[in-house]
């Protein structure tokens, strides 16, 4: 097996940026809306980059599925140390219905060409909050997974992950090729200085479509209504304990 | 301003603009503090004091590199993990 790992990344709207909704109610605005990598994306580029120089894998092959704007994604990931890019060129009504199913079944197509040590992801996408896609890809492959990751070393062919859980820490030790989604604590993100996008520029972005990957992108879902969420109502004051104790019965909470 | 430095400097110069884009307070902000501070010391001539000078701007550029980093962190902390 090759020394290879496939990141994926998503160009999401900025995590900074106050998201509107559109009159129509149909989906969320995104022209003109300032967007950037998946913040949990960012910590799977830097883990691949981080265990590439630490010389315990050979190359690291970023993918991104979507329109032509992703390919400004792929190439923050290659500014920050990525070997090589992939853009599965996505376009219009398909990339509104892109959703994890697909992207997982793009992914488990490139992981076998590609024929890869493992995969990595974030664990899910500030946009959509899936956390499906990295799951969905080991289930197609049939690979183990370990999702969550707040830790990851290499045992010989084997791969540690320590796993943030709701009781704590889980600590697994799975085969590869494997699928790993990346969680907020793994590591700490470069930023993508000037000097190393124009660097990047020189790395190779390959381009290609789903249907070159024998991939059926076809959504079984359809968006029916987006809304924003109900506005907070302002509190009330009371003078006395009294006060707030009849309010309470009032609301019919006691 | 001293001919092997100059390039030097206007690396700096266009570093901390891209990294100013991002800032807090609006890119607009940012790029006029970054010009005032970078006209201000225009007719120094003194190497030992460029090169401080740049020192100085290579800093505040990883302190900015740390202040987006920390945002971040906080505001996905907040948004994902129960306080």
């Amino acid at each position: 097996m090759s020394g290879r790992v496939l990141v994926g990344v998503k160009r999401v709207i900025d995590y900074a940026v106050k998201i509107r909704v559109k009159p129509d109610n149909s989906c969320v605005v995104t022209d003109g809306v300032k967007h950037s990598m998946n913040p949990f994306c960012e910590i799977a580029v830097e883990e691949a980059v981080k265990m590439k120089e630490k010389k315990l894998i050979k190359e690291v092959v970023v993918v991104s599925c979507g329109p032509q704007q992703a390919m400004e994604t792929i190439r923050t990931a290659l500014a920050m140390g990525a070997d090589r890019g992939i853009h599965v060129e996505v376009t219009g009504k398909d990339y509104e219905n892109l959703g994890p199913l697909q992207v997982s079944k793009i992914m488990a197509a490139l992981a076998k060409k590609e024929d890869v040590l493992f995969v990595i992801l974030g664990k899910q996408a500030i946009d959509d909050d899936c956390n499906q896609t990295g799951q969905m890809t080991a289930a197609l492959l049939d690979w183990p997974q370990g999702t969550f990751a707040s830790e990851l070393s290499m045992e010989g062919d084997k791969i540690k992950v320590v796993r943030e859980i709701d009781g704590g820490l889980e600590t697994v030790k799975i085969n590869t090729p494997a699928v790993i989604t990346a969680d907020l604590r793994l590591n700490t993100p470069r930023y993508a200085t000037l000097p190393n996008i124009m660097k990047a520029k020189k790395k190779k972005i390959a381009n290609v479509k789903p249907a070159d990957l024998g991939v059926d992108i076809t959504s079984r879902l359809e968006v029916l209504r987006v809304d924003e969420p109900p506005q907070r109502e302002a509190g009330v004051k009371v003078e006395t304990v009294d006060d707030l104790v009849a309010r309470l019965k009032e609301a019919g909470r006691i | 301003m001293a001919n092997p430095l100059r390039s030097e400097v206007v690396r700096l110069y266009k570093n901390l603009l891209y990294l100013g884009r991002e800032y807090p307070k609006g890119s607009e902000y940012f790029r006029d503090r970054l010009r005032s501070a970078f006209s201000r010391n225009r007719a120094e001539s003194d190497p030992q004091a460029i090169r401080e000078m740049i020192l100085r701007g290579e800093f505040v550029s990883r302190e900015l590199e740390a202040l987006y980093y920390l945002r971040k962190y906080r505001a996905m902390k907040k948004r994902y993990y129960e306080e």
